[in-house]
């Protein structure tokens, strides 16, 4: 096939959303977080939400995801996200709500606002991008650190004695019964996308239907945090990342996966 | 006019409602009104106390030092506040569990047995409006028609039927408020 | 209709917001101002108006709440009392640097620290000087009736809409606490959402709907940006010195010493006024109503007039240091207080005047 036949319409293979913007993503080469946002954005796109759609960012790597998302966003101080998002839902119960988050906003600074909206079983999506490790500000450990994961503020590695386990808030808000929806996927491989593509619109149709809050995380990498390569922070991930955390409906339609 | 009363006791003695009643009263009367309880984790059992005043003026200061009068309800109260009374003012008070009475001769004093003609009653919980009662034949400041107005605004429609049994009460107050003479108690000492 | 009524200030506040048409109240209990979220919570304003009133998890979640409702230019407001309002200084912060309207009130209470559930005014500082972090300020208003507490929610509102800036109705639980008469304003209806859109859609996050997207923020890595955002706010706050600076003098025309005090000391002192007349000394009140814009012009003005000023406040004096800024040396300023939750009475008020102020040598 000559170029000029590849560059045919009909021969289009795939389409950037334009509800991702022309800006340089600010994340580090080889990071799940670019797919994640395509996925979310694709998903609004394809549901044709997103002129009622209203997004929170967080504070962490992907402070800056209004600068990618072309839907509107407010961002948040740090770890409140879902208190945000709590009022817009509340004040604009039609809308369709979603927070993006890490996890030191979500499971550190912001676990009370984490677990009461979804105690409440507020009517979003709470998009949870677990990578274990505090991107932005220089791999510092996090909650979900892995136990004797190396960072710079566990640099003799995460001592269980002292900082306790790595905790899944994922299971955690699971057990709350206002939760609708919790899952766990992963944005590594072409397979893992499409299957948190498909949780991601499951999540946006049960605020459609107002069936209550929507949890997934995604378990990703942090290539630069963890001082490998993209690809061998993949393979670290799949070895170490995903024992601990693995991937899979949690809870679908409120009640628990056994 | 202006009335600037302390009304001080136990809490559960329905210290805070009886200013209430009497700030609605003289609201119904068309007077400025203010109500400054003393707030708190105060336990039934433990002290409250209550300032109102009633005046023809805006009022300045809802928190005072000195008062017009007093409405004492037990000894703390007393310990506490008989000397806030103004020269020439008025300290009305339930003798009931008081040991130490009031000593103070530039005032004028009086009795009223709250807790006794409550019991007679039947029913203690219209105590304060018995003390109300002696304190409006003392200082008939607001009329009856508009405490009774002041009672229907204050209470909820729930608890209407017993207005005619709390305006049975004031008369009662009114009735047996009794002058006390500081000399006499002194020479029965 | 409006209508006359014997309420608590806490009550009277929280009724004003239902009428004030306010869309959202978000709050965490603590005393003295719990009345706030009880009467609403009793009022189902929900029924009332679709009004929504939540209690969140803490005062930070609760003011988080105020920012995200503020993001999409609804109406909404929380309040607070002393310890609770450090709590929501975070929140503030950002919603000044976002550029947000809200009300936020603080029932003061004595302090540091857990401190008393009693009166007091030692948070001025934290109101008018900043509290949160970054060079952003407040516009406060300092109520000093339940008629106040009642009117200057709409106020606050106005004034919040039309700086896009969060302002501050600091109380306290003297105020909050306290009966008095009473008339509530007629019923505003809350704006509908498609006006919300039409009015705010130049900035609020409503959805992406027929323009390009919205963002709220108060993040501005490029230092040319920020300085200009910083520069912008600066702007709002010299108009609001120039436009809505609020106070009242009185008995002032012939007063030869000025007390000067806020709130409930502004009650407290204007007893002292009269108290002071009855003995032949001529003594006025400037009570600020706005703190910050503060009437600097006013004090200056009246400096020229009086031998000497006490600035009358429940703490150990901070709203002092803007009287003496404001009168430029010109002539004596004194403070006077009680803190920690004792309430100054007029008696002492009085004799805080003749001791620090009258018979001073200084002057």
């Amino acid at each position: 096939m000559e170029v000029i036949d590849i560059i045919k319409p009909e021969n289009q293979v795939f389409n950037k959303t334009c509800l991702m913007t022309d800006t340089t993503l600010s994340y580090c080469p080889g990071c799940g977080h670019g797919v994640a946002h395509n996925l979310a954005m694709e998903v609004i796109d394809e549901l044709g939400i997103v002129e009622d759609t209203i997004g929170v960012a967080p504070v962490g790597c992907s402070v800056l995801a209004y600068d990618f998302m072309n839907v509107d966003i407010t961002q948040a101080a740090h770890g409140r996200a879902p208190a945000l998002a709590t009022a817009i839902s509340r004040t604009w119960p039609d809308k369709y709500v979603f927070t993006y988050q890490g996890d030191g906003d979500l499971a550190a600074i912001g676990t009370a606002e984490t677990i009461h909206a979804c105690n409440r079983g507020e009517n979003i999506v709470i998009i949870f991008v677990n990578n274990g490790i505090y991107g932005m500000t220089g791999g510092q450990m996090a909650p979900t650190t892995l136990p004797g994961m190396s960072t710079s503020t566990s640099p003799y590695g995460r001592d269980i004695e002292t900082m306790g386990m790595p905790l899944k808030i994922t299971e955690l808000i699971a057990n709350l019964p206002g939760t609708y929806y919790v899952t766990r996927q992963a944005v590594h491989t072409h397979k893992h996308v499409r299957k948190a593509k498909k949780a991601i619109k499951t999540a946006f149709e049960n605020t459609r239907l107002k069936k209550g809050l929507s949890f997934i995380e995604i378990v990703s990498n942090c290539n630069s945090g963890w001082k490998m390569n993209p690809n061998d922070s993949n393979v670290w991930m799949e070895e170490n990342m995903f024992p601990y955390f693995p991937l899979g409906d949690i809870k679908v339609k409120g009640k628990l996966k056994q | 006019m202006t009335e600037e009363i302390i009304i001080a006791g136990f809490g559960g003695q329905g210290v805070l409602s009886m200013g209430k009643i009497l700030a609605y009263s003289g609201m119904m009367q068309g007077e400025e009104v203010s109500w400054m309880p003393s707030y708190g984790p105060e336990m039934r059992g433990g002290t409250a106390n209550v300032t109102v005043i009633l005046s023809d003026d805006r009022i300045s200061s809802p928190y005072l030092k000195v008062y017009d009068t007093a409405i004492i309800l037990n000894q703390q109260s007393m310990d506490k506040f008989e000397h806030s009374v103004k020269p020439g003012g008025v300290l009305i008070y339930d003798p009931n569990g008081i040991i130490d009475h009031p000593t103070r001769t530039d005032i004028a004093i009086y009795q009223i047995e709250g807790n006794r003609l409550a019991t007679e009653m039947g029913n203690k919980k219209v105590f304060n409006m018995i003390v109300l009662g002696g304190f409006l034949k003392v200082k008939p400041i607001v009329q009856l028609d508009n405490v009774i107005a002041g009672l229907k605004k204050s209470l909820p429609e729930r608890y209407h039927h017993l207005i005619p049994l709390n305006k049975e009460a004031i008369t009662k107050g009114m009735q047996h408020i009794i002058s006390y003479k500081v000399e006499s108690a002194l020479i029965d000492h | 209709m409006s209508e006359l009524r014997l309420m608590k200030g806490n009550e009277a506040l929280a009724e004003a917001a239902i009428r004030a048409g306010a869309d959202a109240y978000f709050g965490y209990p603590i005393t003295p101002q719990s009345e706030v979220i009880e009467y609403l919570m009793t009022e189902r304003p929900e029924e009332r108006t679709g009004m929504v009133v939540l209690q969140a998890e803490s005062e930070v979640a609760a003011i988080n709440m105020v920012y995200g409702a503020a993001s999409t230019g609804k109406r909404a407001m929380t309040s607070s009392s002393s310890p609770g309002v450090s709590l929501k200084l975070e929140g503030v912060s950002y919603l000044a640097g976002a550029e947000l309207p809200a009300v936020i009130v603080n029932v003061m209470r004595g302090g540091p620290g857990l401190g008393t559930i009693q009166p007091s005014q030692a948070d001025y500082f934290q109101a008018v000087k900043g509290g949160g972090h970054g060079d952003y300020k407040l516009y406060v208003l300092a109520p000093a009736s339940v008629q106040e507490m009642s009117d200057f929610v709409s106020d606050a509102f106005d004034i919040a809409f039309k700086y896009r800036a969060p302002v501050l109705i600091l109380s306290d639980g003297l105020i909050g606490q306290m009966m008095e008469k009473v008339v509530l304003k007629d019923q505003k209806d809350r704006m509908p959402d498609e006006e919300i859109i039409k009015r705010y859609g130049s900035w609020a996050t409503t959805g992406k709907k027929g323009r390009e997207r919205n963002i709220v923020t108060s993040l501005d890595l490029i230092p040319e940006k920020m300085e200009a955002r910083v520069h912008r706010l600066m702007k709002k706050y010299e108009q609001m010195e120039r436009e809505d600076l609020r106070y009242e003098m009185i008995q002032c025309e012939d007063a030869e010493y000025l007390f000067v005090a806020y709130g409930s000391s502004s009650r407290i002192a204007q007893k002292a006024v009269q108290l002071a007349r009855e003995k032949g000394i001529k003594v006025g009140l400037l009570r600020p109503i706005t703190l910050f814009p503060f009437p600097k012009q006013q004090l200056l003005v009246l400096a020229h007039q009086v031998k000497g000023i006490l600035s009358v406040e429940l703490s150990t004096g901070q709203m002092v240091e803007d009287v003496r800024l404001a009168v430029k040396g010109r002539v004596p300023v004194k403070h006077y207080g009680r803190t920690g939750g004792s309430i100054h009475t007029p008696e002492e008020v009085l004799e805080a005047l003749e001791q620090k102020i009258i018979s001073d040598g200084s002057n």
